[in-house]
């Protein structure tokens, strides 16, 4: 056990509780990971001092604590692939930088394929993935049952398992601490964290936002960042921006705790993704509700059909018992890629539209888009992830990306 | 799970249905400008409330139809054909 362990898990202290001051450098408007991690790095990367963050309720509320916490970079795209290897590459680094246990683990993400046009698509994603630099590798069935014992690789299924690509470097980490880690390390570096404050509107002036009104005043400020999520649009359409979002719930849920079976990461085209929690919970993820929402609650019928599906990929889990099912509201664009950059508003910037697979661009996401904010101009890395991609049609379509319906 | 009321065939499971996205999308002329085109294939209205939006009952009549549903409560308060607009019917 580390000495410190405890006082690991349980600091003493995370964070302040301030009152808002007159006015701020830069304020985040939404206090979840992407928030936090702007805010985090603000101070860091560019030293910015008055720095707060708005949220309307608390942190760890929202989408911070309902994902299914899985980190990978294996993505299609050029852009995506250079966005997400930037973020695990940060994610390598993060307990020893933020010094805190967020749990982070490197026990490989399995995406399996079931039939010949999976394993075809599962090898140009590899060749792709290779070529950009990111690690994964092709899996045979018997090398998928070598890996992930517990998979059922037999010719019987309906969907039988033909094999899968592995992200090595891909896996988990405990979500909550990260929210812990990133907030008392803003908070360090002198970031105002100001919970219950809900933004009702925006002082914009000659087309420049010069501050917010909230629940809990005026605020001035030099910048605005938005990194609302699902409420995004609300956000937005108050600062007269059109953003092409829709806001769907996306369900989670996870077992009583068992004892360890499940070595990785496994997703499959069947429509579930399960990894097995540090403490003993199997966490599964679900595809998203097809219709527009904001209740933060999601239909039954994806859920029975997923526990379908994971019965036949893992027979194991057939006594497993399932303990809570929760749903948060993703914020999904027209090609299921994020949009990060300017806006039409001076000095309001944007960052958003992560739908189904935010947690794991957590550190990039706040790196680039601090970026931007503090230069006023995308970083390389996001320049592609405009807000005007929409209209050029330079599309980053990433629909693929989950096996998750996005 | 939605209990959604067709026009025609009247009330069943959600999973007899498809969903269409926002209702009332007007398809602009051809010749119109960048903007206005994007406007039309990819921003929809993604209100907290009321929304009126298109299903089709694929697994039933195979019929598209509209509905107005509360996008906070999932409460379904109105279910028109296509030809009606959402203020006439009832």
């Amino acid at each position: 056990m580390h000495p410190n362990e405890h006082a690991l898990h349980n600091p003493e202290f995370l964070w302040r509780n301030p009152d808002p001051k007159p006015s701020y450098d830069v304020v985040i408007v939404g206090g979840g990971l992407h928030g936090l991690s702007t805010a985090y790095h603000l101070a860091r990367n560019h030293g910015i001092k008055r720095v707060a963050v708005v949220e309307r309720g608390w942190l760890g509320n929202g989408n911070a604590v309902r994902n299914t916490t899985i980190i990978r970079s294996n993505y299609l795209r050029d852009e995506s692939a250079a966005l997400y290897e930037h973020c695990l590459k940060l994610w390598e680094v993060w307990t020893e930088e933020l010094d805190y246990e967020i749990l982070f683990s490197q026990r490989g993400v399995l995406t399996l394929n079931h039939n010949l046009h999976e394993v075809r698509e599962g090898h140009r994603g590899m060749y792709s993935n290779q070529l950009n630099g990111v690690d994964s590798e092709w899996l045979d069935a018997q090398a998928v049952k070598e890996f992930c014992p517990i998979v059922n690789t037999s010719a019987d299924l309906r969907y039988p398992v033909a094999g899968g690509t592995l992200q090595r470097r891909g896996g988990i980490a405990r979500h909550d601490a990260v929210v812990f880690a990133l907030a008392r390390a803003a908070d360090r570096l002198g970031v105002d964290l100001i919970q219950g404050c809900e933004v009702t509107g925006f002082d914009i002036q000659r087309g420049r936002v010069t501050g917010l009104v909230t629940t809990k005043g005026r605020i001035g400020a030099g910048k605005v960042g938005l990194v609302g999520a699902g409420r995004t649009p609300l956000l937005a359409r108050m600062a007269g921006i059109e953003v092409p979002l829709q806001s769907a719930p996306l369900q989670a849920l996870v077992s009583d705790i068992v004892e360890p079976m499940l070595p990785c990461v496994v997703s499959n085209a069947l429509h579930v993704y399960v990894s097995q929690a540090h403490k003993g919970e199997l966490v599964m993820g679900a595809g998203r509700d097809p219709y527009t929402s904001y209740a933060q609650r999601g239909s039954f019928h994806i859920l029975e059909d997923q526990m379908a599906a994971a019965l036949q990929v893992f027979p194991i889990f057939g006594r497993v018992h399932l303990l809570r099912t929760w749903a948060g509201i993703v914020d999904v664009t027209p090609d299921a890629s994020p949009i990060v950059g300017i806006t039409p508003v001076e000095e309001l910037y944007l960052n958003c539209g992560w739908g189904t697979g935010g947690f794991k661009a957590t550190p990039g996401s706040g790196w680039v888009f601090a970026h931007t904010i503090a230069h006023g101009a995308p970083h390389a890395l996001n320049a592609a992830f405009s807000l005007d991609r929409f209209e050029t049609g330079a599309l980053i379509d990433e629909h693929g990306a989950s096996v998750a319906v996005h | 799970m939605l209990l959604i009321r067709c026009p025609w065939c009247g009330e069943r499971e959600e999973t007899e249905f498809r969903y269409g996205g926002q209702a009332h999308i007007a398809t602009p002329r051809s010749d119109v400008d960048d903007a206005s085109w994007a406007r039309f294939l990819f921003h929809r209205d993604n209100p907290a409330g009321p929304f009126a939006e298109r299903w089709v009952h694929i697994h039933g009549c195979r019929r598209w139809f509209h509905i107005v549903r509360d996008t906070l409560t999932h409460d379904i308060t109105r279910s028109y054909l296509p030809s009606e607009s959402p203020e006439d019917a009832g």
